[in-house]
């Protein structure tokens, strides 16, 4: 046992073909709070649900307190001492707060109908620690954001384990806010709890915790402090790339494209949570505009707002005319289009059935001519025609949903995190085919990235999106000086 | 009295009172309709424990009904037993079938289990109509016992029936195990990693469920001294039953008997428009499905929980 309440060690998991998490191992000891950290799909929540039984790992250990739990089901790994705290979550409605906590402490059993006496105490008492004394008897549906993380908390230390899992403690905090969440789950540290945090990157859990653990890909990429592993070259390259190269188009700004998209003071919440805040860019015909941050940054989210998906306050222009009102077809008509971050491919049809699902509304002739413009543009998906999209590899799927999307010959190409999960190899190639994109048309893109080495050399001009505002606007040249450091 | 009315345990009481008094105010036809519907409400009542507590649709209340009701049926007629022995014997039936019928088909996820209770109704219909030496076929069955001749007496047993189903699903749905069983339906993986092993609170679920409906079923069989496809079995009722259940209110127990008893009822106000009766009633529901998604007990419900 030698102190450490969690060890994982070896742990495999495979999606289809996919390999989701290789070989990852840690330990933690009580009293230890330990950062996991990675960008979208490095395999790092993988982690959290194979601890917890969610997912079953195909090799590897998990051992809580000593006792091994790899392929338990859940509610026995619960049993066993381990809570979680997740991102999002559905509490019971009709259920008052100190009813939601109580439940966490039932008995799994059939036959006790009531809970026992000591319970109600208790529930009480971790409500108090938590701070929620003050709304016990309300509804969850009418509790601020930050409460029902309070909640969240509550219900998942109410059985007292002794390991704790928290994916992204912070998400959709204000500051004030962060700052209490921190102290509690400091209070973890002295109350001799195993502490795993998962998040972003290191930046959100920096001040919390002992060690950090970063991934990328599935695999362990460093381990260390929080400053180590901020300072490693591996973290470093998977973040930012590596060296920031530009080549920015000074001759664009002489020609001073015409305003195209408008955004100015755009805010959107989601429930309680703030996702953005008080927004303005905008974008210039023929123009290349890099949206760079972190993830949970608020890329998709300002994206979705321009697109009419989500409902956001503020003022969105194209072209000089308003967008409020329009509908997400309307707007995607009129020439916006997004290639979304999680592609929407249509995964049982063909890739030439997908891509002339995007072109339904072109001329068979115009069809035609767009086809093959894009299959010179993106010289695999020739070769892949007949097959169904789903069957794809990562980088290939990427490449057909922003194929998919030119085939709507759009006025503005928004693209969404095209690099999330691709291996570098494959990032090479994307980042070719949008060099020639750039050079043989005069299209307008809107993209959004995290990593700023793919993101730079195309762009114009670039944005940094940090917590949901905008930090930072300026050229491609001038941000490994004046943005690059703060970044991670 | 003043406490009595502010209270809804005070209501349910004044109601059921009221309702125990009809058989001096009313015919016995009434009382016929009324009965019926009595059992349709526990019927509602035992699908809402799956629908609206552990989140599983399942399409096959009539199932669970039918074993109960033939069972009982069967057993009158053979063996001779009491009535009350009979449906007991179904309700057991009823509660096996359901077991058997839920461990494979909660392996299955999302509507794969609406589908496996759908066919599981087709699966009984047809080995009723195969096995009609016995079960009397499309024809149907006659039992040799009646619970009474009496209408008054047949309506009493009914609404006591009802009432004491009632309390039990209800007090159930607001104990510990009411409480783990909504948090599974809702959520779960959270439910799992708060420790509760959901898939057997689900088929308790579905087993407690089978065994209210297959007594009722049994009930239903004394009552009217007959049993056929068309009266437990058919699609139709099990259409009837969800209509029902989503009327009343999911996740309130009591709502779905009232949307059992108006459906009835008004089906049977409204048989002078000859065919039309069913299309009006169905028209109703629908509207109030629409604009009330919680139904009409749910909706009286919502608005107090938002102060």
């Amino acid at each position: 046992m030698n102190g450490k309440l969690l060890e994982v060690g070896g742990l495999h998991k495979r999606f289809g073909g996919l390999v989701a998490v290789k070989d990852i191992g840690f330990s933690i000891a009580a009293g230890e709070i330990l950062g996991l950290i990675g960008p979208n799909g490095s395999g790092k929540s993988t982690v959290m649900k194979l601890i917890m039984g969610i997912e079953r790992p195909n090799a590897g250990s998990v051992r809580v307190a000593g006792t091994e739990v790899a392929g338990w089901p859940t509610h026995r790994i619960a049993r066993a001492g381990v809570g979680i705290v997740f991102q999002h979550s559905r509490p019971l409605h009709r259920q008052t707060v100190l009813e939601n906590i109580k439940l966490a402490m039932l008995p799994d059993s059939l036959l006790r109908l009531a809970a026992a006496p000591h319970v109600e105490a208790r529930a009480r008492e971790i409500a108090e620690r938590v701070g929620l004394a003050q709304v016990l008897h309300r509804h969850p549906p009418t509790l601020p954001f930050a409460d029902l993380r309070r909640m969240e908390l509550a219900k998942a230390i109410a059985r007292d384990p002794q390991v704790v899992l928290i994916d992204e403690p912070f998400a959709g905090l204000t500051a004030a806010e962060v700052k209490a969440f921190s102290d509690l789950i400091a209070s973890f540290r002295t109350q001799g709890r195993a502490v795993l945090l998962v998040d972003h990157n290191v930046k959100g859990v920096v001040a919390l915790v002992d060690r950090v653990l970063a991934m990328y890909l599935g695999e362990h990429i460093a381990e260390g402090s929080a400053a180590q592993v901020m300072a490693d070259a591996t973290v470093r390259r998977v973040y930012l790339g590596g060296a920031i190269e530009t080549h920015a188009r000074p001759e664009l700004d002489a020609r001073g494209g015409k305003p195209l998209l408008d955004v100015q003071g755009v805010s959107v919440l989601y429930g309680k949570a703030q996702a953005l805040q008080d927004v303005s860019l905008h974008v210039r015909e023929q123009e290349f505009v890099s949206v760079v941050g972190l993830n949970g940054a608020g890329k998709t989210t300002l994206f979705n707002a321009i697109c009419g998906l989500v409902p956001s306050s503020g003022a969105i222009a194209w072209q000089g005319a308003p967008l409020r009102g329009r509908s997400a077809a309307a707007i995607a008509r009129g020439g916006i289009v997004q290639c979304p971050e999680s592609r929407e491919l249509f995964g049982e049809m063909s890739v030439r059935e997908n891509l002339e699902l995007g072109g339904q509304h072109l001329t068979p002739a115009d069809r035609r001519s767009q086809l093959d413009w894009l299959f010179a543009l993106f010289p695999i998906l020739p070769q892949r025609e007949r097959q169904a999209a789903r069957t794809l590899s990562g980088g290939e799927q990427q490449m057909l949903a922003i194929a998919r999307a030119l085939m709507m010959k759009p006025r503005l190409l928004i693209l969404d995190e095209p690099t999330l999960g691709l291996a570098p190899v494959i990032l090479e190639q994307l980042s070719k085919a949008l060099s020639e994109l750039r050079r043989t048309t005069s299209i307008t893109v809107l993209l959004g990235e995290q990593n700023v080495t793919f993101a730079l050399p195309h762009a114009d001009r670039v944005y940094v999106l940090e917590h949901a505002r905008i930090v930072w606007e300026g050229d491609p040249a001038r941000f490994a000086a004046e943005a690059g450091a703060g970044y991670l | 009295m003043a406490r009595i009315l502010r209270s809804p345990l005070g209501w349910i009481l004044l109601l059921l009172l009221a309702a125990a008094a009809l058989p001096w105010w009313v015919s016995a036809y009434i009382l016929g309709v009324l009965t019926v519907s009595y059992y349709f409400g526990v019927f509602a009542m035992a699908w809402d424990l799956l629908f609206g507590f552990a989140g599983e649709v399942n399409f096959g209340p009539t199932f669970l009904i039918g074993l109960g009701a033939y069972t009982a049926g069967i057993l009158d007629n053979t063996m001779h037993w009491p009535i009350l022995v009979c449906a007991a014997s179904g309700a057991l039936v009823a509660t096996l079938g359901g077991l058997l019928l839920a461990v494979p088909a909660l392996r299955l996820r999302g509507p794969y289990f609406g589908l496996v209770t759908l066919v599981a109704v087709l699966l009984l219909q047809n080995a009723i109509v195969i096995f009609a030496g016995v079960t009397g076929g499309e024809i149907g069955m006659n039992v040799a016992d009646v619970l009474s001749i009496d209408a008054a007496t047949n309506y009493w047993i009914g609404l006591g029936f009802m009432a004491v189903c009632g309390a039990l699903l209800f007090g159930l749905s607001r104990s510990a195990i009411g409480l783990i069983l909504q948090a599974s339906g809702q959520d779960a993986i959270e439910a799992a990693a708060l420790g509760f092993n959901v898939t057997k609170h689900k088929i308790a679920a579905f087993c407690v469920s089978a065994l209210f409906s297959g007594l009722a079923g049994a009930m239903l069989v004394f009552y009217e001294g007959t049993a056929s496809v068309d009266t437990v079995i058919d699609l139709a009722i099990v259409v009837q039953i969800i209509i029902a259940a989503v009327l009343g209110g999911r996740r309130t127990i009591l709502g779905p008997a009232i949307g059992a008893i108006l459906l009835v009822v008004g089906g049977e106000a409204l048989r002078p428009l000859g065919q039309l009766n069913t299309f009006v009633v169905s028209a109703i529901a629908l509207a109030v499905i629409l604009f009330f998604p919680d139904g009409l007990l749910g909706h009286v419900l919502r608005r107090g929980e938002r102060e």
